[in-house]
């Protein structure tokens, strides 16, 4: 608008404060952007989790294993349109901190119930064809080093070798990606026949059930079925969908949620401060020149809008350099908190919501000394020149 | 047509409250003023005649009775239409000049034509004219710090003019300068006034620049004195 | 020298003559430096009550044997005839001809946490009669300890405060059974007050676990004694167990969440503080250039320099700290102790614990206020003493 040079001119009068203030905003913002990640990191992908798809665990422990066989009756439920089975095998690549998830699982199924691991044909007909086969994730293949040929050695499971090898060993034939910036590309996975055949104690267990079903609206219904099937055997199940155990166990993880907005909302309140004290002193010393404005004829509204747009402008640059900054954070600070929280990205909610927070901030900042400035009395206001 | 005063004011009077006490500058004061007249008001401090300024430009409204500019009544206008009648009927020459800091003479200049319609290559257009007006086409891009009072003035006197306003009104526009300035000055406003038809209506402590009124009317308290031919 | 101290008070005195002026964005910069420092504190006290619950846990003088390689309990396995040998090994303490060594292995169950009801997971261990001889700081708080051979399991302090159906007399269902809750205990705010403990004999039939176990937990002679009983379990061919002393074992399992949270803690802390030293430094801008009339008559008159320049500090560091006493004070008195449980990944389950201000926070707390404070004073301070004094007077 014509008004802009206008607008940009003033806010530069006092060369330092502008900066400071505008920084200020910067660090809000982009701190607001890294505690957002936060957020999504902690609720573990609740958001990524898949409409049609149920999770299965045994009922009265999660850690308890289920048997393989109930894969068939799963699958003749009504309703199921797909099964598929893992377990975690809780092992480590040399060293305990080198921590991430393995799993022992059927192929075939597996990659169709999770179309967001994205694995090339080849890779897959290569793990298909190699019973000691293993496929992993782009993140950890990066962090660890692996790649398609090695022959990687994982220990400390708490699976124990039928032949009382300490290590199991796996050929890398695949690294997969995920579809979605957010999916886990941490994972390990081999094959269940390998598995099961060469443990020493466990066989014919697995770990939990992931199963899909053809109407998500029904979700909750089918879930029942299927454990109505399993009520008096002596491996209970305990069925819910994907959304609702992921939720779950975000909620253990604690009020993450609630700390992460206290903060932000603490910070941002501090923020709204800086601002508007800066509006406020930007336009007290300038009361003469708005008397000025409204003697050439700048009605109330357009000197009220003067300000406000001012205190916008302000706002929503901070804003937006803040979010650019906190991209770049989140990419930094992931690669640091890499082996706690493999999902670490910045929400796009996050960036709207932030941009709407630095409008609102821009309009309280700027609304008294706007209102002020709209009821300047002129011939007074000159006088004090 | 011409012999309508441009300017009349009708038993105006004006109370101003200061503190406890409500202080009367102007007592049922009555004026007119013709078009193309350049009529100096003079006095002494706090006689009223800055006050009838503001009063005529629309800086202030009267405590009872009219004023008539360019037959319309602006005692009766709201605050919005006030400033919107300002915009287009009005320039202000001030003594402390009053442009704004962070623009250029250029921008200072085309500040009152950013509230009219017209595209930015002719608001570009009637600065520039307004500027050589003044004498000041190779100060454009400069900071008001960069100039002197008088240069100053003289961005003052442009924007004054630069949207073609009835009146032009001037509040000791030489009172901060020094004597060549105030001459320059004194003679831009003369010329707009001889060669261009614009009425002025100027508040000054100085005789020296009444001399260069067509008329010039004396207060003292609030009231006129005396109304005396250049 | 006095004759710069006299110059740095008189000039002081004149600042705060001059401070309401200057009201509104001095308590900017106060409540922004307070809220940073508040903040800091809190999200670092997590990490400071977590630490401090599970540190808290183990003992020197006890060890923990895990099966060899395991990275904590959950993963663990130990056989019943393993799990003799390693509780008769020389090293351990004998009482009354009987050795002070629980095997153990535990479950997790379902519970609903308090408030909201969400479904958690809450360890059930079962334990040996000589677990309770062994942790010592155990005392029952109501009720009685469960009776070996039956479904009875006592709760912990911790557990019984944050998840529901926990009280004494309540019966619980699980895993198609029923266990009556006969006690409470606790044991000064440890990582065990968020277990629930039963008998080890009545657990492995109910869960299918045969005459297994995940840890044993033994009270050795001594602290030295440590050497001595790794030694024999580790030269044991019968054997395949890693040997820990019982405070490194936790501390370790602590990690990786202490870890996380002080990592964010600090990444916030540095974005914050940088956030906060801007607004610093807005306010002392502010500061100085509302006063350049007042430096420079004070210059001209015959000030020297560097008074001016310390008294512009001083004014920032006063800032500062008022802005970080305020900030630690207020995060005090809002977190220190305040309840909250969250999952320790290492074992999937919940551990309680509460938030704790300690005395290093406070240092830490006031220190970085400090800093900041300094921050905002230094180039304020600089362009103070750099006032060209003749433009600034004719400015004027």
């Amino acid at each position: 608008m014509k008004y802009l040079p206008l607008i940009w001119k003033n806010i530069w009068r006092k060369k330092a404060r502008a900066i400071f203030t505008l920084l200020s905003i910067v660090m809000a913002f982009a701190l607001f952007g890294l505690l957002s990640a936060v957020r999504a990191a902690f609720s573990g992908g609740v958001e990524l989790t898949g409409a049609d798809r149920l999770v299965m665990v045994h009922k009265v422990s999660l850690i308890q294993p289920l048997p393989f066989s109930y894969m068939g009756r799963i699958r003749a439920t009504p309703g199921v349109e797909a099964v598929a089975h893992a377990t975690w095998f809780g092992g480590y690549y040399q060293k305990p901190e080198n921590f991430f998830g393995q799993f022992p699982v059927d192929p075939e199924n597996y990659l169709s119930m999770f179309p967001e691991i994205l694995l090339p044909e080849d890779q897959k007909r290569a793990w298909l064809k190699d019973r000691e086969g293993a496929v992993v994730g782009r993140r950890t293949a990066e962090q660890l080093g692996f790649k398609i040929g090695d022959r990687v050695p994982i220990s400390g499971s708490p699976w124990r070798r039928k032949d009382g090898k300490e290590a199991w060993e796996f050929n890398v034939v695949g690294i997969y990606d995920g579809a979605e910036k957010g999916t886990d590309t941490t994972a390990f996975m081999f094959r269940y026949d390998y598995f099961d055949e060469a443990r020493a104690r466990g066989k014919g267990l697995v770990g939990w059930y992931t199963i899909r079903v053809d109407d998500p609206d029904r979700a909750a219904e089918i879930a029942q079925a299927i454990d109505a099937n399993f009520q008096n055997s002596p491996a209970e199940t305990k069925t819910s969908t994907e959304k609702a155990f992921a939720q779950g166990w975000a909620n253990q993880i604690g009020n993450i949620g609630a700390i992460v907005e206290a903060i932000s909302a603490a910070v941002f309140f501090i923020i709204l401060l800086v601002a508007a004290n800066t509006m406020a002193q930007s336009v007290r010393e300038r009361v003469n020149e708005i008397a000025v404005l409204k003697t050439l004829g700048f009605g109330p509204f357009k000197v009220l809008g003067l300000v406000l747009g001012e205190a916008f402008f302000l706002a929503l640059v901070g804003g937006v350099l803040g979010l650019m900054l906190a991209q770049v954070l989140v990419g930094g600070v992931g690669k640091v908190l890499e082996r706690f929280l493999p999902i670490f990205y910045l929400p796009s909610e996050a960036v709207t919501t932030g941009l709407v927070i630095a409008a609102l901030v821009g309009a309280i900042a700027g609304i008294v000394p706007g209102i002020q400035s709209m009821r300047l009395p002129i011939a007074a206001a000159l006088r004090r020149g | 047509m011409a012999n309508e005063p441009v300017v009349r004011v009708r038993d105006v009077y004006k109370a101003f409250r200061r503190g406890a006490e409500v202080v009367e500058v102007l007592m049922g004061l009555n004026l007119e003023i013709p078009r193309g007249e350049f009529l100096a008001l003079m006095g002494p401090s706090g006689s009223g005649k800055s006050t009838l300024l503001n009063l005529i430009g629309g800086l202030d409204r009267p405590t009872r009775g009219a004023i008539e500019v360019g037959g319309q009544r602006i005692d009766r206008l709201s605050d919005a239409d006030l400033s919107a009648w300002r915009a287009r009927h009005v320039g202000f020459v001030f003594q402390m000049y009053n442009l704004l800091p962070v623009l250029t003479a250029e921008r200072n200049v085309e500040l009152p034509l950013l509230l009219t319609k017209l595209p930015r290559s002719e608001r570009k257009r009637r600065v520039r004219i307004a500027l050589s007006l003044v004498g000041l086409s190779d100060r454009l891009k400069h900071y008001p710090r960069q100039l002197s009072g008088g240069q100053e003035q003289r961005v003052g006197i442009a924007r004054a003019i630069v949207t073609d306003p009835t009146l032009l009104l001037c509040d000791e526009p030489t009172g901060d300068l020094d004597r060549k300035s105030g001459d320059e000055v004194l003679a831009l406003l003369t010329s707009l006034n001889r060669d261009h038809g614009k009425t002025i209506i100027m508040v000054t402590h100085d005789p020296h620049a009444a001399e260069r009124a067509s008329r010039v009317l004396h207060f003292d308290k609030g009231v006129l004195q005396l109304d005396s031919a250049a | 020298m006095l004759r710069a101290v006299n110059q740095i008070a008189q000039i002081s005195l004149l600042n705060l003559r001059n401070l309401p002026a200057r009201a509104g964005s001095s308590l900017v910069a106060v409540i922004g430096i307070a809220g940073v420092v508040a903040i800091l504190v809190a999200v670092l006290s997590i990490a400071a009550g977590f630490r401090e619950t599970i540190a808290s846990t183990g003992a020197a003088d006890r060890a923990v044997v895990l099966r060899q390689g395991s990275t904590s309990e959950m993963v663990s396995f130990v056989g019943g005839d393993s799990a003799r040998l390693i509780k008769n090994a020389p090293g351990v303490r004998f009482v009354d001809g009987t050795a002070l060594a629980s095997a153990e292995l535990f479950v997790i169950v379902d519970l609903p946490k308090l408030p909201a009801g969400t479904p958690a997971n809450v360890p059930l261990r079962g334990v040996e009669p000589a677990a309770f001889a062994i942790r010592k700081e155990l005392k029952m708080v109501e009720g009685r300890p469960f009776r070996t051979g039956t479904r009875e399991l006592i709760a912990g302090k911790s557990a019984a405060l944050s998840f529901a159906g926990l009280e004494v007399g309540s019966t619980l269902r699980l895993a198609g059974n029923d266990w009556q809750v006969v006690g409470i205990f606790e044991t000064g705010g440890t990582l065990t007050e968020s277990e629930l403990w039963c008998d080890a004999r009545v657990l492995q039939p109910t869960y299918r676990r045969g005459n297994s176990f995940q840890a044993i937990y033994v009270q050795l002679e001594s602290e030295a004694a440590l050497a001595k009983y790794r030694w024999t379990l580790d030269n044991d061919p019968r054997l395949d167990v890693a040997v820990e002393r019982e405070s490194d074992y936790y501390a370790g399992q602590s990690q990786v969440l202490t870890d996380l949270i002080t990592s964010l803690g600090l990444v916030i802390g540095i974005i914050m503080g940088a956030g906060a030293a801007f607004g610093a430094l807005n306010t002392m801008y502010t500061a100085v250039s509302s006063r350049t009339r007042e430096i420079a008559t004070l210059r001209a008159v015959g000030f020297q320099r560097l008074p001016i320049v310390v008294s512009v500090m001083v004014e920032a560091v006063v800032l500062g700290l008022v802005g970080g006493a305020i900030g630690a004070a207020a995060a005090w008195w809002m977190f220190d102790g305040f309840r909250t449980s969250t999952m320790n990944w290492q074992s999937f389950s919940q551990v309680a614990f509460a938030f704790r201000v300690t005395p290093d926070l406070l240092v830490l707390a006031v220190a970085y206020a400090l800093v900041l404070g300094l921050i905002g004073g230094i180039l304020p301070a600089i362009k103070a003493a750099r006032l060209p004094v003749a433009t600034a007077l004719r400015e004027l």
